[in-house]
């Protein structure tokens, strides 16, 4: 088979697993309303405009100098106010950002949204034989 | 040549090095935020110094690599290149640059993590990949038999530009609402970005082998194009093992897994040629440029061994989110890319940068040095960190980072060594470019 058949084959199954995930249905524990996750939205779009994935993960992607916070608000004490206090008053690592209540308020529904897709904690996937994990159930 | 007065390669090679300087100094400054925290946070702050630092490689290795394929093409097809494209596809470039440092440097962001500058300088990024893409098929359609390394330099920029494009789809509201699939194509993204670099750098480094050894063969082999597809077919699926615990569809967990584990053949190839490559390495050691092919073979063994291990989920669990990935990523871009990038650049420079001399030599040592301490102590913090994250009752996450400061600062030194070594080797190529330029106007005058 010549090499330029193989690579338009490969190349072919690629479009079909990409679109395959671009069309894949919503995942679990998001919400239904198009209002809030049009709040979701804008209020990914602050932790972009703040940049800060650079220093924070979500499942445990992104940067390695604060910890994730993929499920911040579900932790005891720190809700929205906790989220605000640290946000504009900052750390000896972490800068006061100038977020307008809007923005904060923003963050905080996303973060919130993102808390209810899963479980980020190592300790709460089953590790099976053949080697693969899986979440368990939240 | 009719292009005689405009040599491409050096003129990206020349705009690669500027961001390869700029990338190890604002790395330098970003790991300083680890070992003195909140260094100069309410200046640039490591919000800033760490996508200038990012953002600088990258290009690096882009502009690196387009650098390396315009000197082949310039080379094997002369006078071919269309001038006025590679001068538009550079000019693009350099607004791209202006635009995305001016956004770092006024703290205006709006992207994602390695691409955090405002979306819209990613426009004139891809419309300048769109003219080397057409510049690149206008020079190799008019040959009919292509080596292995024409179809990775295809792939590699056709790809490329696919999956850059793709990286902004989260533009549309349809893909930014839904947080998971989001983050899936996100990492999708990042994931077949890197295999599509990489075809273009293995494709110089089998056309450099090829020039090298004087054996035009290897690049027509069957053994050649099992190998090609085998990383291709990797840079399209394996992409999963980046993300193993988000919650995303099964089954994108278990093809990543799978394919990931084709690599095993690259990793028994190594294994079994190691034998001919040692004698290899005793043949061409005294060709400066092999030199950096020789510490890319070392690197992509490592960083494989390690790749390989952390793409078995059991093990992924343990590594996620720390510095382990680092150590990988830093592995595979100064090891493997900046290694091959380097071997090329000394190679098309010409007569003058063959040999070596001592002052090479020891940048050469001094490089390799800097990034084996820089590569064990990310993997030190990394397995520390994972060991703390898997702990059934944890310390809190800022005792934790001061514990791992030991591995900090080792890596500091590391950084700062494999800063030198590379500051060293840009001298010397920079004033040998000088050099010859000067010798060349002597000549003509």
């Amino acid at each position: 088979m010549k090499p330029i058949y193989i690579f338009l084959l490969l190349c072919f199954a690629f479009l079909i697993y990409s679109f395959g995930i671009y069309f894949s249905p919503t995942e679990k524990g998001m919400s239904n309303n198009e209002d809030t996750l049009n709040i979701v939205a804008k209020g990914k779009m602050v932790w972009q405009k703040y940049n800060c994935q650079s220093c924070h993960q979500l499942y445990g992607l992104g940067g390695y100098l604060g910890p994730d916070l993929t499920n911040i608000v579900a932790q005891e004490g720190k809700g929205e106010l906790f989220i605000k206090v640290m946000v504009q008053s900052g750390t000896k690592q972490m800068p006061a950002f100038k977020l307008s209540d809007e923005e904060t308020s923003h963050l905080f529904v996303f973060l919130n949204e993102m808390n209810q897709t899963g479980n980020s904690d190592p300790r709460s996937f089953h590790i099976f034989s053949n080697g693969m994990i899986e979440p368990n159930e939240k | 040549m009719k292009n005689k007065e405009t040599n491409f390669g050096k003129l990206f090679l020349n705009t690669a090095l500027v961001m390869l300087l700029a990338g190890i100094l604002f790395g330098c400054l970003a790991a300083a935020s680890y070992i003195w925290p909140g260094f100069i946070k309410d200046q640039l702050g490591f919000i800033s110094m760490r996508p200038l630092h990012v953002s600088s490689a990258l290009f690096w290795i882009l502009l690196g690599a387009t650098s390396c394929v315009y000197y082949a093409l310039q080379a094997i097809f002369p006078g071919k290149v269309n001038a006025k494209l590679a001068w538009l596809q550079w000019g693009f470039w350099l607004i791209a640059i202006i635009g995305i440092y001016i956004s770092y440097f006024t703290g205006n962001f709006g992207g994602r993590e390695y691409w955090e500058f405002e979306p819209i300088w990613a426009l004139p990024i891809a419309i300048s990949w769109l003219l080397f893409l057409i510049q690149f098929f206008s020079i190799v359609m008019t040959h009919k038999h292509w080596p292995v390394y024409y179809y990775m330099w295809m792939t590699g920029i056709v790809f490329f530009l696919f999956i850059f494009i793709e990286n902004y789809l989260w533009l549309l509201p349809y893909f930014n609402k839904s947080l998971i699939k989001d983050m899936t194509i996100q990492w999708k993204v990042n994931g077949s970005m890197v295999g599509a670099w990489n075809q273009i750098l293995y494709g110089i480094s089998f056309f450099l082998m090829d020039k090298i050894s004087g054996d035009r063969k290897v690049g027509y082999s069957k053994i050649a194009f099992t190998m090609y597809f085998i990383g291709f077919f990797n840079l399209l699926f394996n992409w999963g093992h980046h993300i193993y615990t988000l919650p995303s569809l099964p089954y994108i967990r278990y093809i990543g897994y799978a394919v990931s584990m084709t690599e095993w053949i690259f990793f028994a190839r190594t294994i079994y040629l190691w034998k001919h490559e040692l004698i290899n390495y005793h043949k061409h050691y005294a060709y400066f440029p092999y030199r950096f092919i020789m510490a890319a073979n070392f690197w992509v063994f490592v960083n494989l061994t390690l790749a390989l291990f952390m793409s078995i989920p059991a093990f992924n669990i343990y590594t996620h989110g720390t510095h382990v990935t680092v150590a990988h990523a830093m592995g595979t871009t100064i090891g493997i890319n900046t290694m091959i990038i380097l071997a090329a650049t000394f190679n098309f420079q010409g007569k003058e940068l063959e040999k070596g001399d001592g002052f090479l030599t020891q940048n050469y040592w001094i490089l390799q040095i800097g990034l084996f301490i820089l590569w064990v102590a990310l993997l030190g913090a990394g397995l520390e960190k994972g060991i703390w994250q898997m702990q059934a009752t944890r310390t809190l996450f800022a005792e934790m980072m001061a514990h791992l400061k030991p591995w900090f600062v080792l890596f500091f030194v590391g950084g700062l060594l494999t800063t030198l070594g590379i500051l060293g080797l840009v001298i010397k190529l920079f004033k040998t470019q000088i050099s010859v330029t000067r010798s060349h106007q002597n000549r003509n005058t």
